[in-house]
């Protein structure tokens, strides 16, 4: 059975096609993909982001439990801003990738992938045991709610008196919108300037509505996770199943830059990623471009010579290019050959590996 | 509700078929409903003209953004004609299904008997949505 979040009904009334997204009914879009994705880029879009996971640690060593349970150095982090991060295992893998807001000396708010929250909440929950801290899972009371794109602080600032152009990004602060108590912060998982407003769920439907008025005539339409996917991938940024997974490092991810050793303590996973650290990578993630217009895709196999040499981990026809792109591990030394093609669907179709990300906004 | 030409004949597949009634060339296309599932065409693959192919042949296809699906033959015969405005410009497919979208137009050769009619096709697209 999906769950389903507090804005559904408001999905429905706009038409939405939903999809089973880690077993929640989401808008894939609205009308048509390409429009939310340019209007993102362009203008602003509106998201549902109730599905993801939010996970307070609180105590006097609430810092120290996630220096010991997660990869980076949170305990260093300043109230009122927040860390890219991960949850390893012992071996390494990635367990989920994560955004941590320190709200105070003593909070802190981990956000989890949908699929992944309740095991990253009971792993937390285990890695603290010795700390004086307290893990406790609040996703089920939290609405998620994103909007991103340039026009994003206009219509933010137009249902708020908090200080937006003092809030940097990766900080957040709490404040009222449109008369709902919300955390405002400045992330976002499309390449854009923009922002993301937890609030309790009972908020998420007038919020959501008076932030459609207040964009309607600035740009700001609907955008659901078709449009999103395609927004993260052109931004270079890796989504977990994708890109991440129990089977891969921060080092194979080429995001060995989050594990921070120089910490202090033990943390879960170190003597595997020291290990990482020092070898050189078999594979390496790279972007692709595809010279045809055929798509590569999840799962394709990345060849040469008629040989494999790797896997499309994301791929989608770029807005922002006008081309197909893909993200993809390929073999280290296949990689620096070149002379790549993507078996899509049984033939051979040449690819350029070119750096990430494929988009990046201009300032 | 997609439209569903009362005039063209259907497969299971999601395609259109129209012309059938002269029995010589028939004309080729993906319906509304496809396209509606499809989402947003950015590419779409056509049989090459002059090529035989029989009815429930994989002759090209049609990739969205989020997907790829074959395009079979509805019929069989001999491709005499493709739609070179849908390959510049697949978003055809989704603005006009039945009319600039279409595909390809076969000489037939081979009628098969289990196309749909318009009703038949509602039935099925409205068991799958």
């Amino acid at each position: 059975m999906s769950r389903s979040t507090p804005l559904r009904g408001v999905h429905e009334s706009l038409g939405a096609t939903l999809t089973d997204f880690a077993g929640w009914q989401m808008p894939l879009r609205y009308g048509s993909e390409s429009a939310e994705h340019n209007a993102v880029r362009t203008a602003a879009g509106l998201f549902d982001l109730s599905h993801m996971g939010e996970i307070f640690v609180t105590g006097p060593q609430a810092g120290e439990a996630l220096d010991h349970a997660l990869v980076g150095h949170l305990s260093a982090l300043t109230p009122g801003r927040a860390r890219y991060t991960m949850i390893v295992d012992e071996e390494g893998g990635i367990l989920d990738d994560l955004i941590v807001y320190r709200l105070g000396d003593e909070e802190f708010m981990v956000v989890a992938n949908a699929s992944n929250y309740a095991a990253v909440a009971g792993e937390l929950a285990a890695r603290s045991g010795a700390y004086d801290a307290r893990v406790e899972d609040r996703s089920d009371a939290y609405a998620l709610v994103a909007v991103q794109g340039p026009r994003s602080a206009e219509i933010l600032g137009s249902l708020t008196d908090a200080d937006l152009d003092g809030l940097k990004y990766y900080a957040i602060l709490p404040a009222t919108v449109a008369g709902a108590q919300a955390l405002i912060a400045r992330t976002g998982y499309t390449g854009e300037d923009g922002f993301e407003l937890f609030v309790r769920n009972d908020d998420a439907v007038p919020l959501w509505n008076a932030l459609s008025d207040a964009g309607s005539e600035l740009g700001l339409v609907p955008a659901g996770l078709s449009a999103r996917d395609t927004l993260r991938l052109e931004a270079g940024m890796p989504l977990y199943g994708n890109e991440l997974g129990a089977g891969t490092t921060p080092f194979d991810a080429g995001l060995g830059r989050v594990v921070r050793f120089d910490k202090p303590g033990d943390f879960v996973g170190r003597a595997a990623l020291a290990q990482a650290a020092e070898s050189e990578p078999a594979r390496r993630l790279v972007g692709l471009v595809a010279r045809g217009r055929r798509v590569p895709r999840h799962g394709y196999p990345v060849t040469r010579d008629g040989e494999v040499v790797g896997e499309v981990t994301s791929g989608a026809p770029s807005q922002s290019l006008g081309k197909p792109v893909a993200i993809a591990y390929v073999a280290a030394d296949a990689a620096d050959a070149g002379g790549l093609t993507v078996d899509i669907r049984g033939s051979q179709e040449p690819v350029d590996i070119v750096d990430l990300p494929f988009y990046r906004r201009t300032k | 509700m997609s439209s569903i030409p009362d005039e063209l004949s259907y497969t299971k597949e999601h395609e259109w078929v129209a012309g059938l009634d002269d029995g010589l060339t028939v004309t080729v296309g993906v319906t509304a409903f496809a396209a509606e599932q499809l989402g947003d065409v950015v590419y779409v693959q056509v049989p090459e003209v002059g090529s035989t192919v029989a009815a429930g042949d994989a002759v090209g296809e049609v990739e969205s953004t989020k997907s790829v699906s074959d395009i079979f033959a509805p019929v069989g015969g001999e491709i005499v004609e493709t739609n070179a405005a849908v390959v510049d410009d697949p978003s055809l497919v989704n603005s006009d299904p039945y009319g600039e979208g279409w595909l390809f137009r076969v000489r037939i050769e081979e009628e098969p008997d289990d196309l749909l009619s318009a009703a038949e096709y509602g039935a099925l697209t409205a068991a799958e949505s």
